[in-house]
Formats: structure tokens, sequence, C-alpha cells
């Protein structure tokens, strides 16, 4: 099971249970979508078994000395706490030894105390004491690929009871997928405005006009041998005052995936996909392209994006011509099938 | 002259410095540090300031020494940009603070390490401080060629060039300073090109070695385009790992070093408010830094993998000159085997492409997929 997958909490697994979460949580993993939404579930969960919870949340950046022994101290009222800090992996000494202390004493019943660890070597000695002191550990790996972004948006829908087609995911990815809190919200908004089975035309629909997926549009044009079509398509975006830069790193992104598909041989898109941090669709996308493709010129496509992406970086009136120029080269690389 | 020890393979230039330091009276107000990476121009300047401030003329070991050279010296300020250029609201300060008479030592020193990012504004800010210094001010400018310099600028300096010193002087020193086994040293001050961070990293660190290898490994590894455009993302993934790694070792260096400055314990759990603020500061700076540094990262990789062409082509000559990367010689060899002189110049102008590119912004993968199309093997 993807660790996400175990997040969402529903009403029925949270009733008439005493108590549901350990005095202490770690939050691990640099992914802060993934990182928020445990927060969010483990207050939730808290919530039905304290329903006046006294959430307090602190941070590395913004800490005073003494705060969280002063929160975690027994209160006059007796009120649940649950203390959430916040970049204990960018603590400075004296919130690590703040925390250090609580944990060498304990917390009051009625208290339980969040802390997120994003990675690295800094603040290991407060996760080593949670753990050792039994806390549940609950983890938001890194969304990077695009495997794992599919996976994510993927589930996403079905966790909403939603049927999502395999082309509404892949036109959502290349749309948002750049950003995944993005690509999270971006699920969200299509799960609360739309109903039915989501599938591209949809998705065209509400992400259709971003920047990326006109390099996407332009990219597929490009590959698919169709000068004209990418041009235009081009032409319309500049028109629309898109920057050509990103509209190159797509087409440098897309040459990439068909010279790394062509190369990995024969075999299942699944598997080829997990070899390459792909996700199937582009591997299937990639095997539909590359019968026009030989790997030389590919190899010369990818050096021709090279010298346009200078011009384009060095600015200027020219950078437009040599995209368009590059878009040429790459079109007459392809051979007719 | 202890404070000199840092310094090596630069006999000329130290012997201009250290006749300068005998005779005050006559100093020369404004000078200018030229040499390429690795020389150490600003190791150089620091010593120099130490051994002005130093009662004994640079003994390296009295507090005037050590804070002139670590740059926490009251009158002796260390200037250098993360940035392209070195704006004018920075140089005016710089004026300003040269009028002022030193307050504990004898003279006020500034040095700024990248002269080279002056541009006309910033530069033409500083000229009449430059021209006529107040009696007690030394500026010493840093810059790796004269011709990086504002002709109006260098102008008005006492010129010292330093060299790239050679590779035997390298490993001495990291036989001397930092106990690494002479054999090792030599090698790694080659690999190095003489470059004495780089030295150190690669006699010291085991990482360092094997990223070095694999990034050699490159030169003769590629033969068809998906070798090319696995080797680029080998590249981009062996620079992230050295950045990490470098900038790690640097940031806690800097760490310590401000902890010392300020008098606070390193190993304090809890450090007072101005030192927290402190360190504060730093890190900010140091998160700025992390892009800068791995542009060098990569240019870095590029200059190794460069050197590999241009051992192939001392073979080629038959002049038996040391090679850079004698701890690869069976490569070299291969590469000599295979190519002519002309496609081995071709590839290191490929390389020289790359780094243009990258270092005019292109996406740094696809300049560096581009140059390992045109780096595959010949058939
Ligand atoms: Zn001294």
């Amino acid at each position: 099971m993807r660790p996400w997958q175990a997040l969402p909490v529903t009403s029925e697994n949270l009733i008439g249970v005493p108590r549901h979460v350990p005095p202490l949580v770690l939050v691990t993993g640099p992914e802060q979508v993934l990182a928020d939404r445990a927060v969010a579930s483990v207050l939730t969960q808290l919530r039905v078994t304290f329903p006046q919870l006294d959430v307090v949340r602190l941070d590395a950046a913004t800490y005073t000395p003494g705060d969280v022994i002063a929160h975690a101290a027994p209160s006059l009222f007796g009120e649940d706490k649950a203390i959430v800090v916040a970049d204990v992996d960018e603590a400075g000494d004296e919130l690590q030894g703040d925390l250090l202390a609580l944990l060498a004493v304990g917390l009051e019943p009625g208290s339980t105390l969040i802390v997120r660890h994003k990675g690295g070597n800094r603040g290991r000695k407060v996760l080593d004491a949670m753990t050792g002191a039994g806390a549940r550990v609950l983890e938001a790996p890194a969304i990077k690929t695009d495997r794992d972004k599919t996976d994510f948006a993927t589930h996403e829908f079905r966790a909403a009871g939603r049927r999502a087609t395999a082309g509404a995911i892949s036109a959502l990815i290349e749309a948002v997928g750049s950003n995944v809190a993005e690509l999270a919200s971006a699920c969200q908004q299509l799960i609360a405005d739309t109903t039915g089975v989501i599938d591209e035309a949809v998705v065209t629909t509400y992400h259709g006009g971003k920047v990326v997926a006109t390099g996407f549009r332009v990219a597929d044009a490009t590959l698919a041998g169709n000068a004209s079509e990418a041009l235009r398509l081009l032409r319309h975006a500049i028109a629309a005052g898109v920057d050509p830069v990103p509209i190159v790193a797509v087409l440098a992104q897309q040459l990439r995936q068909l010279v790394r598909v062509g190369n990995a041989g024969r075999g299942r898109s699944v598997d080829i996909a997990r070899d390459l941090g792909l996700a199937p669709w582009q591997v299937d996308k990639a095997n539909r392209l590359l019968p026009g493709w030989s790997a030389e010129g590919l190899g010369r496509s990818i050096q021709a994006l090279a010298a346009a992406d200078a011009e384009v970086k060095g600015g200027g009136r020219d950078a437009v011509f040599a995209v368009e120029r590059a878009i040429l080269t790459i079109t007459d690389e392809r051979q007719p099938r | 002259m202890s404070v000199w020890r840092d310094v090596v393979g630069q006999e000329p230039a130290l012997a201009v410095l250290q006749r300068a330091v005998t005779d005050p009276a006559a100093l020369t107000q404004t000078w200018l540090f030229t040499g390429p990476p690795g020389s150490g121009r600003s190791i150089v300047a620091r010593a120099f300031a130490a051994a002005l401030e130093c009662p004994d003329g640079g003994c390296g070991d009295c507090h005037e020494c050590r804070t002139a050279y670590d740059g926490t010296h009251a009158d002796v300020d260390l200037v250098s940009t993360e940035g392209l250029f070195i704006n004018v609201k920075q140089t005016r300060s710089l004026v300003e603070l040269a009028a002022r008479r030193p307050s504990v030592g004898r003279w006020r020193v500034i040095i700024i390490e990248d002269a080279d990012r002056l541009n006309d504004h910033s530069g033409n800010a500083l000229l009449k401080a430059v021209e006529e210094p107040t009696s007690r001010t030394v500026w010493m400018l840093c810059a790796p060629s004269l011709e990086d310099v504002l002709v109006t600028i260098r102008s008005r300096a006492r010129h010292v060039r330093l060299r790239t010193p050679p590779p035997e002087a390298v490993a001495e020193l990291l036989v001397r300073r930092d106990g690494v086994d002479p054999s090792v040293a030599i090698n790694a001050a080659r690999a190095a090109q003489s470059h004495v961070g780089f030295a150190r990293r690669l006699a010291t660190d085991e990482g360092a070695r094997i990223r070095r290898r694999d990034t050699l490994r490159l030169a003769t590894s590629i033969h068809g385009v998906g070798d090319a455009v696995d080797a680029a993302a080998d590249l981009v993934k062996i620079a992230d790992e050295e950045k990490e790694r470098s900038l790690d070792d640097r940031n806690r260096a800097e760490t310590q070093r401000l902890l010392e400055t300020l008098g606070a314990d390193p190993g304090a759990r809890t450090q007072p408010p101005h030192v927290r603020a402190q360190l504060n500061a730093l890190e900010k700076e140091q998160r700025t830094r992390a892009t800068r540094v791995g542009r060098d990262v990569i240019d870095r990789a590029l200059t190794d993998l460069t050197s590999m062409y241009r051992d192939a082509l001392v073979r080629h000559t038959g002049s038996g000159r040391p090679l850079v990367n004698e701890d690869h010689v069976a490569a070299v060899d291969h590469l000599a085997a295979i190519m002519t002189s002309e496609q081995l110049l071709g590839c290191m102008e490929t390389i020289g492409v790359a780094r243009e590119r990258i270092d005019a912004n292109v996406a740094p993968l696809l300049a560096l997929e581009a140059m390992a199309l045109d780096l595959r093997l010949p058939r």
C-alpha cells in the first residue's frame, strides 16, 4: 500500500474508539502535501476522542525557547492538547533540546505531540527519542517521478469514489504535474466540480489553457512530424503571451523519453516504466511515436533543441524564431511511416 | 613568515609582498591580485592583510594574524558577492568604510574577492577611493585575469600575478598540512589540476574520488544515442551529490567559525539570542548560495572530463609529460588509440560549448545531452 492510501479517515473507523492515536506521532518525509494530510488526519482522529482538542502549532523558524515545555505543562483547566511542531529537520539547538527534555519526562495524559521532519540528519536525536518512546511513524515520501504522480492522482479519484480514464490522468499530469500541491488541488477541484467519469476532455476544459499543456500540444505535434500544426500552436501560444522557455523544456523532456524508451528494448510497459521512473502511459505513448524515429534522428533533434534553448535564453526577438527552426529540424528528422 | 604557510607555489609574488610588508612607509595602497581559479587569490590577499596587521610582519600565530586571515579582524573587510554583480550601493558603503581610520590595527584593509564583478556603475563609484586612498587604507582586489577588471580600476592598482601552482607544491602542502600520504597527494594534486581545495577533497574524501572516477568513465563509455542521454543524466546526478557534499562541509565549517568568532560554545544546547540571530542569517546566506555552487560543480566535472581528452592529446605528442589522470592511464590510452588529434580537440571544444551554454542558463541536462551526443566514440 502506498503511504498516502493509509491516510484518509472515514467516520466508520473512528466511532467509539477511546484513544486511537498514541501520544507521540512522527511524520517523516519531504512531501508537504502528504505530511499536511497526515497531520490533518491525526488531528481528526484525536478530535473523536478529545472533542475540545486545543491545537498548538510551532515551527523551527519562529521558535521561542521554552515554548514546547510551556505548552506541554499541565494547565489549570486540563485541556486536551495537540502540539504540532513543524520543520524539526531545521530545528535549532533550543527546539531540539526542549523536545528532548519533554520526551524525557513524558507527556501529560490528554496531550499529543506531533513532530514533522522532512529529512536529513539535523534533529535526528529527536527522531530517535520519539521512535524509541514508541511514536507512531507516518511517512510522507517524495512524489517525484511521473509514475508516483500517476499513482497519487489515480488514488485521489478512487478515494473519492470517482473514476478517471488513463487519458485524463496523463493530461492532468502534463498540465499541473510539476507541482504536487497543485496536482492535489487540481484533483480535488475536478472531484468537486464535475460528475461522472473524468476523461481527457474534462481535464482539458479545466486545465487546457495552462502553459505546460500548451508545451505538450506543441511537442505532440512536433514529435508526430506535423510541422504546420506545431508551428500554428507555437505561434498561437506566443501571441497569447506564453514564454517559449517551458515549451522548449517540454520538447526536451519528450525527446528524452523517446530515447530512453527506445533504448529500453522490448518488454511490458509496466516493467519498462518502473525501470525508467516513468508512468506506463508515458511508455505507451513513446512506443506509439517511436516507429517514426531513428536513434540518430532523435540525437540530432536534441542537439537542435539545445542550440535553440541557448538562443532563447539569450533573449531578444530571435527567441521565437529559434524555437520555430528547432521544430522544423525535428519534424524533418521524423521519417514518414 | 608562517602566515604565508597556506600559500602554495607563488614564490615570485611572495617576494614582492614580503618586501612591501617590511617597508610600510613605501606601501602601495591599491593592489590587484589575478590568477586562475585555485591559484589562491583570496588566500594570498588575506595572508597579506594579516602580515600588514601583525606586529611581527606575519607571524601567523598572534591574534592579529589569525583574525585578519579568517576575516574577523575589525579592520579587515572581506567583500564577495553571490550575485552576478557588485552593486553601487555595496561599493558606496565600502567607500565610506575606506574613509575611516583603522580602529585597532595599523591598516584598514578592504579585500574585494571578486573584483571581476564590478560593473561600470559600481566600478566608477569606487574609482576615487581607489585612486587616492585615505592614508591608512589598503585595497586588495582579486580577479581571475586582468581582462576581467575594468580598465579604469586596473590602471590604478599595483598588479600581482599569481600562477597555477606546480602539482608538486600542492602535494607538499597536502602532506604537510593535512597529513596526506605523499603518493596519494601527488595524484590528487595532478587530478585537481593544482586546485588546492579540490586536491584536498580528492585526497581525503573517498566519495569525491568515486564521483570523479564516474565522471571520467563517461569519456570511454558513450557509444549510442541512448548512452549519451544516460551519461548526461549521470553527470547531473554526480554533480548533485558533489554539491550536497561540498555544501555540507562548507556550511558546517562556516557555522563552526561563526560560533568561535562570537565566542559561543559550539557544543552548547542553547545559544543566546544574538548568536541565534547571526546563525539564522548565515543559514539564509548558505541557502542562496546553493544555486551558484551547483553550477560550479558541473563546471568542475566538465573540467575533469576535458582533462581526459587533453591527456590523450599529450599521449599523441609522445612528450612523456605527466598526465592529469595518472590514475586512469588505461582509459587515456584507449582514447588516444581510437581517436585522432582532431577528434580529441573536437571533444574538448564540445565540452566548452556545453559549459558556455550552462553559463548562459540553458537547462543543464539538455546542454549536457547535446554534449554527450558529440562525445560518442568513433565506431
Ligand atoms: Zn602575527
